[in-house]
């Protein structure tokens, strides 16, 4: 790329984006993924139609068409997948040798990985996130996720010292849209790991990989009934959690939905592992890597459009950086490509819906009502479709709301900072403690910094970096319970004496 | 097939019984087809050359069936499977953990789609069938376990030592190199794989001596791991005399440990001497009853893992105290 030095006094070169030559469009083809014109319900493996006769539908987020219909899972359905998913659990899986169900684990691990190109490009479809990150990322760790699991089910009685295990019986698994076969993975491996059966419900924007799961769970000839995946909104979640006969739930989406189920379990014997929100504070240090800390501001924030639970979402640069590092931002984001999902080049990709667009406009509006800058990238946006330009705002105010609240959006409220007590004490001021960034090059500072941060993951010198054997989840609001690793067992387990 | 009978003239004339027939050459009576026989060769580097001394020994059934022409691995063939495998070890302890678990799990799968042959093999070294078909279903069993604990046992092993001074300070299981093995002797699948399997998913390379009387299997799952995506070098195999050869896998320099499967208690004398030469670990699994759930365990693998503690210093800002 062509370089200009600026005329400015600043010893830092200005890298010019706006080169000579576009991008050549590079579309994935479509041709290699097969999508039903209807789905039912997969209930004790097999295809059910919904009870109460409905269906909604699906659509591509980047360009508003319909891709196929979903059924809608009632009360009446819920309590089959719950039955199928019970009498699943006494009379098979829980029977059989842990050796043999991890099989069947790392067969479906196998499938998806045969399966991965269809997989990424159903995602990118009915999601709208980029191919590059489906393929690269969401199907590929979901089938390692599976086949990591799978390794575990015959060596339970090493995990927890003077312990014997016990599975639960049976978990009600409910998943957002932002990583919607991944999410499945997270859920539904280490259940199955640890001897449990799953009735799962994905997000009603986003059920085709889940039920493209659900073919794959048939061709792994997995016992009917141990994984039952039903579609539907809030009503069938909700119809999950207060099923009587359901031992554990597991829930990833928003807070103020985690409190919801918080209550509605009181007083009754269910486990529960929440995967919230969060407002992570990414850190940069005057003595980073500069621009290896704004690649991976970028990348907390704007990855995945930004709905990432775990999401950068707010900057501390410190005062003597500050300068640099936002006019870098700035520069950055006018390289960043917003269009077609499908197109190789595209970095980001469509809002998931109509819905989750006007909660970022409302953010952004709120924004600039507060006082604060905002900043967007110029790019050209396409027509039909939800989309939403890069955004950052700067002159921020740690009690703003969009310092405090979660926007799920590609959006970056950045605030300066001077000490480190300082930005310690803001970064932990807020609800959430999810993830957290650090960048510097001074490894004591690191570690000082990972110790003090409130955050179930905290990242240093790098960002959104995921691992089956790496546990993740929350501190404070951002829920409770971890997901990978060894960690990532507790959740489905009793502990014996 | 009938001679046929020309009648020219007054003279029969009987055509031999290998008669040609209007569309080509047919056989004799019965229509048997000769069988192309395996030549036993070792493992070394992921080729199968034949020892470099050029021996054999004929090793027999308990009817005294002649199994193969076995290669008499010699001191030579030990030292190039040692540099073979010393030469593998950066790549594979340097590969991830959990490629190494896909690696052992494809040999599962390669065992699999070969059982058959093994049963055979088995059965020919005097097993019965039902026992044939248990043993390399267990066999296929535990290297599905063993890729299971690839990327795991360091989970268990490993600690974060909550010391007094600041520092993170954290130890892990590191792989201890190239380990030598004298498989069990009265196995010739089981007992191989079960010393195999741990000592490759912690990152290890090996050279492996068959069991001496029934070498058949040994061979045959070097054509497994040669299908796996192992990469060459990371396990050696070879077949000869465990009186001949022990005394070389355990004083060899570059070698780390010592694997010895059986209870001679002379050799055992031997080995615990010569490894002093380089200190290598010597580990002795004379008891182990391979055919039950004793005989895996993530123990065998710590069993040829090193600890590593690593110190950082934390600075002390905003919060008293040490550290981790």
């Amino acid at each position: 790329m062509p370089k200009t030095i600026s005329k400015k006094k600043s010893n830092t070169v200005k890298l010019k984006f706006d080169t000579t030559w576009k991008y050549a469009p590079a579309p994935e083809s479509k041709s290699a993924a097969t999508i039903k014109p209807q789905y039912d319900l997969f209930i004790n493996g097999e295809w059910t139609k919904p009870s109460g006769g409905k269906y909604f539908d699906t659509i591509n987020p980047a360009n508003e068409e319909k891709l196929s219909e979903i059924a809608d899972a009632n009360a009446t359905d819920v309590d089959s997948a719950v039955k199928a998913a019970r009498n699943a659990y006494e009379k098979v899986w829980k029977k059989m040798p842990a050796k043999e169900r991890a099989k069947y684990i790392f067969r479906i691990s196998r499938i998806i990985q045969e399966k991965a190109r269809e997989l990424a490009i159903i995602e990118s479809l009915d999601g709208g996130k980029p191919i590059r990150e489906s393929r690269d990322f969401d199907v590929p760790t979901a089938a390692n996720h599976f086949f990591y699991y799978a390794g575990w089910a015959d060596k339970l009685e090493y995990a927890f010292p003077n312990r014997s295990t016990e599975p639960l019986g049976v978990a009600g698994q409910i998943i957002p849209w932002n990583f919607p076969l991944f999410m499945a993975a997270w859920k539904i491996a280490p259940a199955l790991a640890t001897g449990n059966t799953v009735v799962l419900k994905p997000a009603e924007t986003t059920s085709l990989t889940a039920l493209k799961l659900a073919e794959i769970i048939q061709e792994s000839d997995l016992p009917p009934g141990v994984v039952n995946i039903i579609t539907g909104a809030g009503a069938t979640g909700a119809a999950i959690v207060n099923h009587p006969d359901i031992n554990k739930i597991a829930f990833t989406g928003s807070t103020e939905v985690g409190k919801i189920i918080q209550r509605a379990i009181a007083g009754t014997n269910k486990k529960v592992t929440l995967e919230l929100g969060g407002k992570a504070a990414n850190i940069i240090f005057e003595d980073a890597p500069i621009d290896q800390a704004v690649e991976g501001v970028i990348n907390g924030i704007y990855f995945n459009q930004g709905h990432v639970c775990c999401a950068g979402s707010r900057l501390y640069v410190q005062e003597s950086v500050a300068k640099q590092v936002i006019r870098k931002l700035k520069d950055r984001i006018e390289s960043l490509i917003v269009g077609d999902p499908l197109d190789k080049n595209t970095d980001i990709g469509a809002i998931n819906s109509r819905q989750q667009l006007e909660t970022i406009h409302k953010y952004i509006k709120i924004g600039k009502q507060e006082g604060s800058e905002m900043y967007e990238s110029s790019c050209a946006l396409p027509g039909k479709g939800f989309w939403c330009r890069p955004t950052l705002f700067t002159n921020v105010a740690q009690s703003n709301r969009i310092a405090q609240e979660e926007i799920f959006g590609p959006v970056l409220a950045i605030l300066t900072f001077r000490t480190d007590d300082e930005v310690i004490e803001k970064a932990n001021n807020s609800p959430y403690g999810l993830s957290a960034g650090v960048w510097t090059d001074k490894g004591s500072k690191i570690f000082n910094m990972t110790k003090r941060m409130r955050a179930g993951v905290i990242w240093a010198n790098t960002f959104n970096k995921f691992d089956p054997s790496s546990p993740f989840g929350g501190y404070k609001e951002s829920g409770f319970g971890r997901e990978g690793g060894l960690h990532g067992l507790l959740p489905y387990l009793n502990l014996v004496g | 097939m009938t001679d046929k009978k020309i009648t020219m003239g007054k003279t029969l004339i009987k055509k031999s019984s290998l008669s040609i027939s209007e569309n080509g050459l047919e056989k004799k009576s019965s229509s048997k087809r000769l069988e192309v026989l395996k030549t036993y060769k070792i493992y070394i580097g992921g080729q199968f050359p034949r020892t470099e001394s050029g021996r054999y020994y004929v090793p027999t059934n308990a009817e005294g069936k002649k199994l193969a022409n076995v290669c008499l691995s010699s001191r030579k063939d030990f030292r190039d499977a040692v540099v073979a495998a010393r030469s593998a070890v950066s790549g594979w302890s340097g590969r991830s953990a959990f490629n190494r678990s896909q690696i052992l799990y494809r040999m599962a799968e390669m065992l699999e789609g070969r059982k058959a042959q093994f049963i055979d093999e088995l059965i020919l070294q005097d097993s019965t069938k039902a026992k044939a078909l248990k043993e390399v279903n267990l066999a296929i069993d535990r290297l599905i376990y063993y890729a299971g604990w690839c990327d795991k046992f360091q989970q268990i092993f490993s600690a974060v030592n909550p010391v007094a001074s600041s520092h993170f300070n954290f130890s892990v299981p590191e792989p201890t190199g190239v380990v030598s093995i004298i498989a069990p002797q009265g196995d010739s699948l089981l007992g191989l794989v079960s010393v195999i399997a741990p000592v490759i998913a912690g990152g290890n390379t090996c050279v492996v001596l068959a069991s001496e009387t029934k070498p058949l299997c040994s061979v045959t799952f070097a054509e497994v791991l040669n299908s796996s995506d192992l990469p060459g070098g990371v396990v050696n195999l070879l077949t000869g005399k465990v009186s001949e050869l022990a005394s070389w896998y355990v004083d060899h320099m570059d070698v780390n440990a010592t694997i010895y499967c059986e209870n001679d208690s002379t050799i055992q004398k031997m080995m615990r001497e010569k490894s002093a030469m380089n200190l290598k670990r010597i580990i002795f699994y004379d008891k182990v009853k391979w055919g039950t759930d004793e005989g895996q365990s993530p123990y065998f693998i710590m069993d040829t893992q090193e600890i590593k503690t690593t110190w950082h210093p934390v600075e002390n800002i905003a919060g008293a105290g040490s550290s981790y």
